[in-house]
C-alpha cells in the first residue's frame, strides 16, 4: 500500500472518533434534559455545569478531527 | 481556488499572507491578513463598548445590551469565583468578548464584495494558545502568589489514603498541565473545523450546478445543509467563547481557594 492510500484510510478510521464524541454529547445534553425536566427549578442554576461537560466531550470529538487533518495535511 | 477545478482545498482560506511587506528573512514586521482582520475586531469591539458606555439614565437599547453582556460574565464569575472573582473579571470579559466576536465576524458574509475576505484569526492556533497561555499564567501567578508552596496540595485532594498519594498527585498534575493545551485547543479546532465544513459544502454547492443534471439536486441539498450548519456554526461560536470564560473562571477558582 502506498503512502497516499494509506493516508485516506487512515484519516477516514480517524473521522470514526468523531462520532464517538457525537453519543458522548448528546449523553451530555439528554441527561441534562431529563433531569431538568424533572426538576425544573433546579435547572438554570447548573447550565454552567451543562456547558463544562459539553467542553469535555467534545473536545475529544475535536481531538479526533486533529488527528484526522494531522493525518492528511501535515504528513 | 476556480470554482469547479475539481480538487477542493479547504485549507487554502487559512494562509496567512503578507499585505504590506513580505516574508523574507529579517524582515520581522510584516502586516498581514490576519493582522489586518485582527485590527477590524478590535475597532469593531471598540465601537459595540463606547456606543454602549454613555451610563444614560434611562438606557437605550444599545446600552442595554452592552450592560446586559457585561453582567451575563460578571455573574458567571462571580458565581464561579465568589467574591473574589471581581478582580479577574477584566481578563475573562476580554478573553470572552475578543474570542466571540473573533468568531462570530469570521462567519459575516462580506464574501459578497468581489475580492473581500473574513479571516478566521481563531482558526489560527497562536492566537488561542497565547490566550490560552495568559490565563494559565494567572492560574499560577495567583495559586503561588497567594498560597506559596502550599499550592501543590491542589494535586492532593482531602481525604487521599495515604498509599495513594503519589499515584494521585501524578494524575493531577498531568491533568493540570493538559489544561492549557486542552483550553486553546478548543476554541481553534471548533472554528478550524467549522469553517473547513462550510468551505467544503459550499465547494460541493458550485460543483453540483456545473456538472448539471442530477447534480442541481445535489446542489439544492447542500445549499440547505450549508445554511443549516451556518446557523449551528454561529451557535458554536458563541459556545466557545463562553466556554473559554467559564472554564478560566473555573481555573482560577481552583487556585484562588484550593479546593
Amino acid at each position: 500500500m502506498d503512502l497516499a492510500s494509506a493516508k485516506v484510510i487512515g484519516a477516514g478510521l480517524a473521522a470514526i472518533g468523531v462520532g464517538a464524541a457525537s453519543i458522548g454529547v448528546g449523553f451530555v445534553f439528554g441527561s441534562f434534559l431529563q433531569s431538568s425536566l424533572r426538576n425544573p427549578a433546579a435547572a438554570d442554576s447548573q447550565q454552567g455545569r451543562l456547558f463544562i461537560g459539553f467542553a469535555a466531550a467534545e473536545l475529544l470529538g475535536l481531538m479526533a478531527f486533529a488527528v484526522a487533518m494531522i493525518i492528511l495535511y501535515a504528513i | 481556488m476556480a470554482a469547479g477545478s475539481g480538487k477542493i482545498d479547504p485549507m487554502h482560506q487559512f494562509v496567512i499572507e503578507p499585505i504590506f511587506g513580505s516574508f523574507q528573512r529579517g524582515n520581522p514586521f510584516v502586516f498581514t491578513n490576519s493582522a489586518l482582520w485582527t485590527l477590524i475586531i478590535l475597532a469593531t469591539i471598540y465601537l459595540f463598548m463606547m456606543g454602549g458606555m454613555k451610563r444614560a439614565l434611562i438606557p437605550g437599547r444599545w446600552q442595554v445590551a452592552v450592560e446586559g453582556l457585561v453582567s451575563f460574565v460578571d455573574d458567571m464569575v462571580q458565581a464561579n469565583i465568589g467574591k473574589e472573582g471581581r478582580k479577574y473579571l477584566p481578563w475573562i470579559f476580554t478573553a470572552f468578548i475578543f474570542l466571540l466576536f473573533a468568531n462570530l465576524m469570521a462567519y459575516m458574509p462580506v464574501g459578497v464584495f468581489p475580492g473581500v475576505h473574513p479571516f478566521t484569526v481563531t482558526a489560527q492556533f497562536t492566537f488561542t494558545g497565547v490566550m490560552a497561555i495568559i490565563s494559565f499564567a494567572i492560574v499560577l501567578g495567583v495559586g503561588f502568589w497567594k498560597h506559596g508552596l502550599k499550592f501543590f496540595s491542589l494535586f492532593v485532594p482531602h481525604g487521599t489514603p495515604l498509599p495513594m498519594v503519589p499515584l494521585i498527585f501524578v494524575v493531577e498534575l498531568i491533568s493540570f498541565l493538559v489544561r492549557p493545551f486542552s483550553l486553546g485547543l478548543r476554541p481553534f479546532i471548533a472554528m478550524f473545523a467549522g469553517h473547513i465544513l462550510l468551505d467544503i459544502f459550499g465547494n460541493f454547492v458550485v460543483q453540483g450546478l456545473n456538472a448539471g443534471g442530477g447534480g442541481i439536486g445535489v446542489s439544492i441539498l447542500c445549499f440547505l445543509f450549508v445554511a443549516f450548519i451556518s446557523a449551528l456554526e454561529l451557535l458554536v461560536a458563541a459556545i466557545q467563547a463562553y466556554v473559554f470564560a467559564i472554564l478560566t473562571a473555573l481555573y482560577i477558582n481552583d487556585a484562588e481557594h484550593l479546593h
